[in-house]
Protein backbone atom coordinates (compact mmCIF):
# COMPACT_ATOMS: atom_id res chain seq x y z
CA UNK A 1 0.00 0.00 0.00
CA UNK A 2 1.21 3.42 -0.82
CA UNK A 3 0.11 5.02 2.41
CA UNK A 4 2.39 2.80 4.42
CA UNK A 5 5.36 3.58 2.26
CA UNK A 6 4.73 7.30 2.48
CA UNK A 7 4.58 7.80 6.17
CA UNK A 8 7.95 6.60 7.41
CA UNK A 9 9.91 8.52 4.84
CA UNK A 10 7.93 11.67 5.52
CA UNK A 11 8.29 11.66 9.28
CA UNK A 12 11.25 13.65 10.55
CA UNK A 13 13.65 11.28 12.29
CA UNK A 14 14.23 13.50 15.32
CA UNK A 15 10.57 13.79 16.24
CA UNK A 16 10.92 11.19 18.99
CA UNK A 17 10.22 13.51 21.84
CA UNK A 18 7.48 13.61 24.43
CA UNK A 19 6.64 17.18 23.60
CA UNK A 20 3.06 16.74 22.42
CA UNK A 21 2.94 19.96 20.46
CA UNK A 22 6.10 19.04 18.64
CA UNK A 23 4.68 15.64 17.81
CA UNK A 24 1.50 17.18 16.53
CA UNK A 25 3.47 19.61 14.41
CA UNK A 26 5.57 16.76 13.08
CA UNK A 27 2.46 14.79 12.28
CA UNK A 28 0.96 17.77 10.50
CA UNK A 29 4.17 18.31 8.57
CA UNK A 30 4.28 14.63 7.70
CA UNK A 31 0.72 14.80 6.50
CA UNK A 32 1.43 17.88 4.44
CA UNK A 33 4.53 16.25 3.00
CA UNK A 34 2.60 13.10 2.27
CA UNK A 35 -0.17 15.06 0.64
CA UNK A 36 2.33 17.02 -1.45
CA UNK A 37 4.02 13.78 -2.46
CA UNK A 38 0.72 12.17 -3.35
CA UNK A 39 -0.15 15.24 -5.38
CA UNK A 40 3.15 15.18 -7.25
CA UNK A 41 2.69 11.48 -7.83
CA UNK A 42 -0.79 11.93 -9.26
CA UNK A 43 0.45 14.78 -11.40
CA UNK A 44 2.80 12.39 -13.14
CA UNK A 45 0.82 9.18 -13.08
CA UNK A 46 -2.69 10.52 -13.62
CA UNK A 47 -2.95 14.14 -14.79
CA UNK A 48 0.03 14.10 -17.13
CA UNK A 49 -1.17 10.89 -18.70
CA UNK A 50 -4.70 12.15 -19.36
CA UNK A 51 -3.38 15.33 -20.93
CA UNK A 52 -1.23 13.21 -23.24
CA UNK A 53 -3.85 10.65 -24.21
CA UNK A 54 -6.93 12.91 -24.18
CA UNK A 55 -8.06 12.63 -27.83
CA UNK A 56 -7.39 8.90 -27.99
CA UNK A 57 -8.99 8.34 -24.61
CA UNK A 58 -12.00 10.40 -25.59
CA UNK A 59 -12.47 8.48 -28.83
CA UNK A 60 -12.91 5.31 -26.81
CA UNK A 61 -15.40 6.82 -24.40
CA UNK A 62 -18.86 7.21 -25.76
CA UNK A 63 -20.98 4.46 -24.30
CA UNK A 64 -22.54 5.28 -20.93
CA UNK A 65 -22.50 2.77 -18.09
CA UNK A 66 -26.06 1.41 -17.60
CA UNK A 67 -26.15 2.17 -13.86
CA UNK A 68 -25.04 5.75 -14.52
CA UNK A 69 -27.55 6.22 -17.33
CA UNK A 70 -30.41 4.96 -15.20
CA UNK A 71 -29.36 7.18 -12.29
CA UNK A 72 -29.33 10.22 -14.58
CA UNK A 73 -32.60 9.32 -16.30
CA UNK A 74 -34.35 9.04 -12.95
CA UNK A 75 -33.48 12.60 -11.83
CA UNK A 76 -36.50 14.95 -11.77
CA UNK A 77 -36.85 17.66 -14.45
CA UNK A 78 -34.99 20.84 -13.61
CA UNK A 79 -32.62 19.09 -11.22
CA UNK A 80 -29.16 20.63 -11.11
CA UNK A 81 -26.34 18.12 -11.34
CA UNK A 82 -22.56 18.07 -11.35
CA UNK A 83 -20.26 15.62 -13.08
CA UNK A 84 -16.94 15.72 -11.23
CA UNK A 85 -14.29 14.23 -13.48
CA UNK A 86 -16.51 14.54 -16.54
CA UNK A 87 -13.80 13.58 -19.02
CA UNK A 88 -15.10 14.11 -22.54
CA UNK A 89 -18.54 14.92 -21.16
CA UNK A 90 -20.34 11.82 -22.33
CA UNK A 91 -22.82 12.02 -19.45
CA UNK A 92 -23.60 15.72 -19.86
CA UNK A 93 -26.81 16.06 -21.76
CA UNK A 94 -27.73 12.41 -21.40
CA UNK A 95 -30.91 13.54 -19.68
CA UNK A 96 -32.08 16.70 -21.48
CA UNK A 97 -34.49 17.71 -18.74
CA UNK A 98 -31.78 18.29 -16.11
CA UNK A 99 -29.10 20.96 -15.97
CA UNK A 100 -25.57 19.66 -15.64
CA UNK A 101 -22.18 21.21 -15.11
CA UNK A 102 -19.05 19.13 -15.63
CA UNK A 103 -15.58 19.58 -14.23
CA UNK A 104 -12.32 17.80 -14.92
CA UNK A 105 -8.69 18.14 -13.94
CA UNK A 106 -7.62 17.75 -17.56
CA UNK A 107 -7.95 20.93 -19.63
CA UNK A 108 -7.65 18.90 -22.84
CA UNK A 109 -10.58 16.67 -21.94
CA UNK A 110 -12.64 19.67 -20.84
CA UNK A 111 -12.00 21.36 -24.20
CA UNK A 112 -13.18 18.20 -25.97
CA UNK A 113 -16.27 18.03 -23.77
CA UNK A 114 -17.06 21.65 -24.53
CA UNK A 115 -16.87 21.30 -28.31
CA UNK A 116 -18.91 18.11 -28.10
CA UNK A 117 -21.56 19.98 -26.11
CA UNK A 118 -21.55 22.84 -28.61
CA UNK A 119 -22.13 20.40 -31.44
CA UNK A 120 -25.08 18.86 -29.62
CA UNK A 121 -26.52 22.29 -28.96
CA UNK A 122 -26.15 23.40 -32.58
CA UNK A 123 -27.62 20.16 -33.84
CA UNK A 124 -30.53 20.62 -31.52
CA UNK A 125 -31.22 24.18 -32.58
CA UNK A 126 -30.95 23.29 -36.26
CA UNK A 127 -33.00 20.19 -35.61
CA UNK A 128 -35.72 22.21 -33.94
CA UNK A 129 -35.73 24.65 -36.81
CA UNK A 130 -35.95 21.94 -39.41
CA UNK A 131 -38.44 20.05 -37.28
CA UNK A 132 -36.63 16.84 -37.81
CA UNK A 133 -38.13 13.87 -36.10
CA UNK A 134 -37.40 13.16 -32.48
CA UNK A 135 -35.98 9.80 -33.47
CA UNK A 136 -33.29 11.30 -35.69
CA UNK A 137 -32.35 13.76 -33.00
CA UNK A 138 -32.00 11.01 -30.46
CA UNK A 139 -29.70 9.11 -32.72
CA UNK A 140 -27.31 12.04 -32.93
CA UNK A 141 -27.65 13.24 -29.38
CA UNK A 142 -27.63 9.83 -27.80
CA UNK A 143 -30.31 10.85 -25.35
CA UNK A 144 -33.27 9.02 -23.96
CA UNK A 145 -35.29 11.70 -25.61
CA UNK A 146 -38.53 11.62 -23.67
CA UNK A 147 -38.23 15.36 -23.26
CA UNK A 148 -38.14 17.81 -26.12
CA UNK A 149 -35.82 20.21 -24.30
CA UNK A 150 -32.33 20.97 -25.46
CA UNK A 151 -29.68 18.97 -23.69
CA UNK A 152 -27.26 21.22 -21.87
CA UNK A 153 -23.81 19.76 -22.38
CA UNK A 154 -21.67 22.83 -22.86
CA UNK A 155 -21.13 23.72 -19.23
CA UNK A 156 -17.68 22.52 -18.32
CA UNK A 157 -14.76 23.85 -16.35
CA UNK A 158 -11.29 22.86 -15.27
CA UNK A 159 -10.99 22.08 -11.56
CA UNK A 160 -9.31 19.75 -9.11
CA UNK A 161 -11.57 17.29 -7.28
CA UNK A 162 -10.08 18.38 -3.96
CA UNK A 163 -10.59 22.11 -4.68
CA UNK A 164 -13.99 22.28 -6.31
CA UNK A 165 -15.52 25.67 -7.16
CA UNK A 166 -19.15 24.72 -6.67
CA UNK A 167 -21.52 26.60 -4.38
CA UNK A 168 -21.98 24.30 -1.40
CA UNK A 169 -25.21 22.42 -0.77
CA UNK A 170 -26.67 23.69 -4.04
CA UNK A 171 -26.73 20.69 -6.36
CA UNK A 172 -29.45 18.07 -6.50
CA UNK A 173 -27.02 15.37 -7.48
CA UNK A 174 -23.38 14.71 -8.27
CA UNK A 175 -21.91 11.91 -10.33
CA UNK A 176 -18.24 10.99 -10.08
CA UNK A 177 -17.43 8.17 -12.47
CA UNK A 178 -14.07 6.43 -12.63
CA UNK A 179 -12.24 9.24 -10.87
CA UNK A 180 -11.64 8.53 -7.21
CA UNK A 181 -9.62 5.40 -7.94
CA UNK A 182 -6.94 7.73 -9.34
CA UNK A 183 -6.25 9.26 -5.91
CA UNK A 184 -3.18 7.66 -4.45
CA UNK A 185 -3.91 7.64 -0.71
CA UNK A 186 -6.99 6.57 1.21
CA UNK A 187 -7.12 9.95 2.96
CA UNK A 188 -7.36 11.68 -0.38
CA UNK A 189 -10.00 9.28 -1.68
CA UNK A 190 -12.17 9.88 1.38
CA UNK A 191 -11.55 13.61 1.15
CA UNK A 192 -12.69 13.55 -2.47
CA UNK A 193 -15.96 11.90 -1.45
CA UNK A 194 -16.38 14.49 1.32
CA UNK A 195 -16.07 17.20 -1.34
CA UNK A 196 -18.79 15.58 -3.44
CA UNK A 197 -21.10 15.34 -0.44
CA UNK A 198 -20.54 19.01 0.29
CA UNK A 199 -21.88 19.93 -3.15
CA UNK A 200 -25.33 18.41 -2.69
CA UNK A 201 -28.29 19.70 -0.73
CA UNK A 202 -28.85 18.33 2.74
CA UNK A 203 -32.17 16.71 3.47
CA UNK A 204 -34.85 18.67 5.25
CA UNK A 205 -38.08 17.63 6.91
CA UNK A 206 -39.99 15.62 4.36
CA UNK A 207 -37.52 16.44 1.60
CA UNK A 208 -34.77 14.05 0.71
CA UNK A 209 -31.33 15.56 0.25
CA UNK A 210 -29.20 15.46 -2.86
CA UNK A 211 -27.48 12.25 -3.89
CA UNK A 212 -24.05 11.38 -5.13
CA UNK A 213 -23.22 8.46 -7.41
CA UNK A 214 -19.63 7.23 -7.22
CA UNK A 215 -18.18 4.61 -9.53
CA UNK A 216 -14.75 3.04 -9.10
CA UNK A 217 -12.78 0.19 -10.58
CA UNK A 218 -13.06 -3.08 -8.67
CA UNK A 219 -10.29 -5.36 -7.53
CA UNK A 220 -12.63 -8.28 -8.08
CA UNK A 221 -12.69 -8.69 -11.83
CA UNK A 222 -13.04 -12.44 -11.98
CA UNK A 223 -14.70 -12.42 -15.37
CA UNK A 224 -12.29 -10.06 -17.06
CA UNK A 225 -9.09 -11.01 -18.80
CA UNK A 226 -7.14 -8.60 -16.62
CA UNK A 227 -6.87 -11.34 -14.04
CA UNK A 228 -7.32 -9.15 -10.99
CA UNK A 229 -9.02 -10.80 -8.08
CA UNK A 230 -9.69 -10.74 -4.39
CA UNK A 231 -6.54 -10.58 -2.32
CA UNK A 232 -4.45 -9.12 -5.13
CA UNK A 233 -2.42 -5.92 -5.19
CA UNK A 234 -4.77 -2.92 -5.05
CA UNK A 235 -2.40 -0.14 -6.12
CA UNK A 236 -1.35 -0.50 -9.72
CA UNK A 237 0.05 1.29 -12.70
CA UNK A 238 -2.13 0.36 -15.64
CA UNK A 239 -0.71 0.84 -19.13
CA UNK A 240 -2.48 2.81 -21.83
CA UNK A 241 -1.11 2.12 -25.27
CA UNK A 242 -1.43 5.13 -27.51
CA UNK A 243 -1.96 3.69 -30.96
CA UNK A 244 -0.45 6.06 -33.46
CA UNK A 245 -3.10 7.51 -35.70
CA UNK A 246 -0.86 8.68 -38.51
CA UNK A 247 -0.84 6.58 -41.63
CA UNK A 248 1.47 3.68 -41.41
CA UNK A 249 2.74 1.85 -44.48
CA UNK A 250 1.81 -1.49 -43.05
CA UNK A 251 -0.30 -2.07 -40.02
CA UNK A 252 1.83 -3.57 -37.31
CA UNK A 253 0.29 -6.88 -36.38
CA UNK A 254 -2.58 -6.43 -33.95
CA UNK A 255 -2.55 -8.47 -30.83
CA UNK A 256 -4.48 -11.63 -31.01
CA UNK A 257 -8.18 -11.18 -31.26
CA UNK A 258 -8.37 -7.86 -29.46
CA UNK A 259 -11.39 -5.96 -30.56
CA UNK A 260 -11.56 -2.24 -30.10
CA UNK A 261 -13.69 -1.78 -27.05
CA UNK A 262 -15.95 1.06 -26.23
CA UNK A 263 -15.91 1.56 -22.60
CA UNK A 264 -13.87 2.11 -19.57
CA UNK A 265 -10.24 1.31 -19.60
CA UNK A 266 -10.39 -1.78 -21.64
CA UNK A 267 -8.58 -0.56 -24.69
CA UNK A 268 -5.45 0.47 -22.84
CA UNK A 269 -5.25 -2.65 -20.80
CA UNK A 270 -6.33 -4.93 -23.58
CA UNK A 271 -3.55 -3.64 -25.74
CA UNK A 272 -1.00 -4.71 -23.22
CA UNK A 273 -0.20 -8.24 -22.35
CA UNK A 274 0.49 -7.70 -18.72
CA UNK A 275 -2.30 -6.83 -16.40
CA UNK A 276 -0.77 -3.93 -14.58
CA UNK A 277 2.14 -3.73 -12.24
CA UNK A 278 2.79 -2.50 -8.76
CA UNK A 279 3.64 1.19 -8.58
CA UNK A 280 7.21 2.29 -8.04
CA UNK A 281 8.59 3.06 -4.59
CA UNK A 282 7.41 6.24 -2.82
CA UNK A 283 6.96 9.05 -5.27
CA UNK A 284 9.77 11.32 -4.19
CA UNK A 285 10.14 14.48 -6.20
CA UNK A 286 13.17 13.08 -7.98
CA UNK A 287 11.31 9.97 -9.00
CA UNK A 288 8.43 12.07 -10.24
CA UNK A 289 10.75 14.24 -12.31
CA UNK A 290 12.34 11.16 -13.76
CA UNK A 291 8.97 9.69 -14.63
CA UNK A 292 7.95 12.93 -16.32
CA UNK A 293 11.07 12.79 -18.42
CA UNK A 294 10.24 9.21 -19.31
CA UNK A 295 6.78 10.27 -20.34
CA UNK A 296 8.13 12.89 -22.68
CA UNK A 297 10.54 10.45 -24.24
CA UNK A 298 7.75 8.01 -24.89
CA UNK A 299 5.76 10.71 -26.66
CA UNK A 300 8.71 11.74 -28.76
CA UNK A 301 9.07 8.19 -29.99
CA UNK A 302 5.55 8.20 -31.33
CA UNK A 303 6.33 11.21 -33.48
CA UNK A 304 8.67 9.05 -35.47
CA UNK A 305 5.87 6.54 -35.82
CA UNK A 306 7.96 3.54 -34.81
CA UNK A 307 6.51 2.43 -31.54
CA UNK A 308 3.19 2.97 -29.85
CA UNK A 309 3.96 4.90 -26.69
CA UNK A 310 2.73 3.44 -23.45
CA UNK A 311 1.44 5.64 -20.65
CA UNK A 312 0.90 4.28 -17.20
CA UNK A 313 -1.92 5.52 -15.06
CA UNK A 314 -2.14 4.97 -11.34
CA UNK A 315 -5.20 3.11 -10.06
CA UNK A 316 -6.40 2.06 -6.66
CA UNK A 317 -8.60 -0.99 -7.21
CA UNK A 318 -11.41 -1.07 -4.68
CA UNK A 319 -12.12 -4.30 -2.85
CA UNK A 320 -15.66 -5.30 -1.91
CA UNK A 321 -17.08 -3.03 0.80
CA UNK A 322 -14.26 -0.50 0.68
CA UNK A 323 -16.23 2.14 -1.22
CA UNK A 324 -19.01 2.04 1.37
CA UNK A 325 -16.39 2.36 4.13
CA UNK A 326 -14.96 5.43 2.44
CA UNK A 327 -18.41 7.00 2.10
CA UNK A 328 -19.05 6.49 5.83
CA UNK A 329 -15.63 7.89 6.70
CA UNK A 330 -16.49 10.94 4.60
CA UNK A 331 -19.64 11.53 6.66
CA UNK A 332 -22.04 10.14 4.09
CA UNK A 333 -24.85 7.62 4.32
CA UNK A 334 -25.06 4.80 1.80
CA UNK A 335 -28.43 4.55 0.05
CA UNK A 336 -27.69 1.75 -2.40
CA UNK A 337 -24.57 0.17 -3.76
CA UNK A 338 -23.63 -2.51 -6.21
CA UNK A 339 -21.29 -4.03 -8.73
CA UNK A 340 -21.46 -3.53 -12.45
CA UNK A 341 -18.98 -4.99 -14.91
CA UNK A 342 -15.69 -4.70 -13.02
CA UNK A 343 -16.76 -1.65 -11.03
CA UNK A 344 -18.16 -0.94 -7.59
CA UNK A 345 -20.71 1.85 -7.33
CA UNK A 346 -22.54 3.59 -4.53
CA UNK A 347 -25.40 6.07 -4.24
CA UNK A 348 -25.03 8.12 -1.07
CA UNK A 349 -26.32 11.25 0.63
CA UNK A 350 -25.38 13.42 3.56
CA UNK A 351 -26.34 12.28 7.02
CA UNK A 352 -29.06 12.09 8.17
CA UNK A 353 -30.60 9.79 5.64
CA UNK A 354 -33.44 11.27 3.63
CA UNK A 355 -36.78 10.06 4.95
CA UNK A 356 -37.54 8.07 1.83
CA UNK A 357 -34.63 6.44 0.12
CA UNK A 358 -34.69 5.86 -3.57
CA UNK B 1 -20.20 29.36 -19.72
CA UNK B 2 -23.83 30.28 -19.25
CA UNK B 3 -24.93 32.92 -16.75
CA UNK B 4 -26.96 30.17 -15.10
CA UNK B 5 -23.79 28.24 -14.33
CA UNK B 6 -22.22 31.29 -12.68
CA UNK B 7 -25.03 31.02 -10.15
CA UNK B 8 -23.54 27.73 -8.97
CA UNK B 9 -19.87 28.71 -8.86
CA UNK B 10 -17.82 30.02 -6.00
CA UNK B 11 -14.13 30.40 -5.14
CA UNK B 12 -12.14 27.14 -5.12
CA UNK B 13 -9.99 28.27 -2.19
CA UNK B 14 -10.97 26.39 0.95
CA UNK B 15 -10.70 29.33 3.35
CA UNK B 16 -12.93 31.54 1.17
CA UNK B 17 -15.89 29.19 1.19
CA UNK B 18 -17.06 30.13 4.67
CA UNK B 19 -17.41 33.77 3.66
CA UNK B 20 -20.54 34.90 1.83
CA UNK B 21 -18.38 37.34 -0.17
CA UNK B 22 -16.91 34.46 -2.16
CA UNK B 23 -20.23 34.09 -3.97
CA UNK B 24 -21.03 35.05 -6.61
CA UNK B 25 -17.72 35.48 -8.38
CA UNK B 26 -17.35 38.82 -10.11
CA UNK B 27 -16.86 38.91 -13.89
CA UNK B 28 -14.02 41.12 -15.07
CA UNK B 29 -13.11 42.15 -18.64
CA UNK B 30 -16.03 40.03 -19.69
CA UNK B 31 -16.71 39.25 -23.34
CA UNK B 32 -20.19 37.88 -23.82
CA UNK B 33 -21.75 35.93 -26.63
CA UNK B 34 -25.33 35.01 -27.24
CA UNK B 35 -26.39 31.53 -28.24
CA UNK B 36 -29.53 30.44 -29.96
CA UNK B 37 -31.09 27.99 -27.51
CA UNK B 38 -34.57 26.57 -27.72
CA UNK B 39 -36.77 27.69 -24.83
CA UNK B 40 -37.52 24.93 -22.37
CA UNK B 41 -40.23 26.34 -20.08
CA UNK B 42 -40.39 23.26 -17.87
CA UNK B 43 -36.67 23.35 -17.20
CA UNK B 44 -36.77 27.06 -16.35
CA UNK B 45 -39.73 26.72 -14.02
CA UNK B 46 -38.07 23.87 -12.20
CA UNK B 47 -34.76 25.70 -12.00
CA UNK B 48 -36.30 28.79 -10.46
CA UNK B 49 -36.34 27.57 -6.83
CA UNK B 50 -32.74 26.37 -7.20
CA UNK B 51 -31.38 29.78 -8.13
CA UNK B 52 -29.75 32.15 -5.70
CA UNK B 53 -31.72 35.14 -6.92
CA UNK B 54 -29.70 37.75 -5.07
CA UNK B 55 -26.50 36.45 -6.65
CA UNK B 56 -28.15 36.35 -10.06
CA UNK B 57 -29.18 39.97 -9.63
CA UNK B 58 -25.59 40.92 -8.80
CA UNK B 59 -24.18 39.01 -11.76
CA UNK B 60 -26.73 40.44 -14.14
CA UNK B 61 -25.98 44.00 -13.04
CA UNK B 62 -22.22 43.44 -13.21
CA UNK B 63 -22.56 42.17 -16.76
CA UNK B 64 -24.40 45.36 -17.69
CA UNK B 65 -27.93 44.06 -18.02
CA UNK B 66 -31.01 45.94 -16.77
CA UNK B 67 -31.68 45.57 -13.05
CA UNK B 68 -33.57 42.48 -12.02
CA UNK B 69 -36.31 42.88 -9.39
CA UNK B 70 -35.28 42.23 -5.78
CA UNK B 71 -37.21 39.04 -5.51
CA UNK B 72 -37.68 36.23 -8.00
CA UNK B 73 -40.94 35.82 -9.90
CA UNK B 74 -43.27 33.16 -8.58
CA UNK B 75 -43.72 30.01 -10.61
CA UNK B 76 -47.20 31.20 -11.60
CA UNK B 77 -45.86 34.54 -12.79
CA UNK B 78 -43.17 32.80 -14.82
CA UNK B 79 -45.64 30.41 -16.39
CA UNK B 80 -48.17 33.05 -17.30
CA UNK B 81 -45.83 35.78 -18.54
CA UNK B 82 -44.29 34.84 -21.85
CA UNK B 83 -42.01 37.87 -22.00
CA UNK B 84 -40.69 37.24 -18.51
CA UNK B 85 -39.98 33.63 -19.43
CA UNK B 86 -38.16 34.65 -22.61
CA UNK B 87 -36.11 37.32 -20.84
CA UNK B 88 -35.05 34.94 -18.12
CA UNK B 89 -34.26 32.27 -20.69
CA UNK B 90 -32.18 34.72 -22.65
CA UNK B 91 -30.19 35.78 -19.56
CA UNK B 92 -29.69 32.33 -18.03
CA UNK B 93 -29.46 30.00 -20.99
CA UNK B 94 -28.39 32.08 -23.97
CA UNK B 95 -25.90 34.53 -22.51
CA UNK B 96 -22.40 33.12 -22.37
CA UNK B 97 -19.27 34.42 -20.74
CA UNK B 98 -16.64 33.61 -23.37
CA UNK B 99 -13.52 35.49 -22.29
CA UNK B 100 -12.46 37.34 -19.18
CA UNK B 101 -11.97 36.58 -15.52
CA UNK B 102 -13.98 35.56 -12.51
CA UNK B 103 -12.80 37.28 -9.37
CA UNK B 104 -13.29 36.14 -5.78
CA UNK B 105 -14.57 38.87 -3.47
CA UNK B 106 -12.56 37.46 -0.55
CA UNK B 107 -9.09 36.47 -1.74
CA UNK B 108 -9.16 38.46 -4.97
CA UNK B 109 -7.94 35.51 -7.00
CA UNK B 110 -8.79 35.83 -10.68
CA UNK B 111 -9.89 32.71 -12.52
CA UNK B 112 -9.30 32.98 -16.24
CA UNK B 113 -12.11 32.19 -18.68
CA UNK B 114 -11.03 31.26 -22.20
CA UNK B 115 -13.29 30.14 -25.01
CA UNK B 116 -16.11 29.86 -22.51
CA UNK B 117 -14.19 27.58 -20.15
CA UNK B 118 -13.15 28.81 -16.70
CA UNK B 119 -10.04 27.34 -15.12
CA UNK B 120 -10.24 26.81 -11.36
CA UNK B 121 -6.90 25.09 -10.86
CA UNK B 122 -5.17 26.90 -8.03
CA UNK B 123 -1.55 27.98 -7.78
CA UNK B 124 0.17 25.92 -5.09
CA UNK B 125 0.16 28.71 -2.49
CA UNK B 126 -3.65 28.81 -2.54
CA UNK B 127 -4.29 25.06 -2.31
Amino acid sequence: MMASTHTPSALPSDSATDDVAKLAAAAAAAQAAESAEAEAYEKTHVHGVYEAIAPHFSATRYKPWPAVASFLQSRPPGAVGLDVGCGNGKYLGLNPSVYMVGSDRSASLVALANSRGRQLQDQHVQGAKKRITQGELDATAGTGGESGGAAVATEVLVADGLSLPFRERAADFVICIAVIHHMSTRTRRQEAIRHLLRCVRTGEAGQPGGQILVYVWALEQGNSRRGWEEGGEQDLLVPWVLKSQQKQPKQPKQRKGQKGTQDQDTSGVAASNNSGEAPPPPPAAAAAAEATAGLTAATAKSDQGHTDPVFKRYYHLYRKGELEEDVLAAGGAVITSGYERDNWWVVAANEPLPSQST
Amino acid sequence: MKVLTLNFLTCAVKSCKSSSDSFPLHPKDAELASDDVEVNPELLVNLLPRLDWKALKTTSTELGFPQLPDSPPTIDELQSDDKLLKDLHSLLMETNLMEGKLVCGVCGHEYAVREGIPNFLLPSHLV
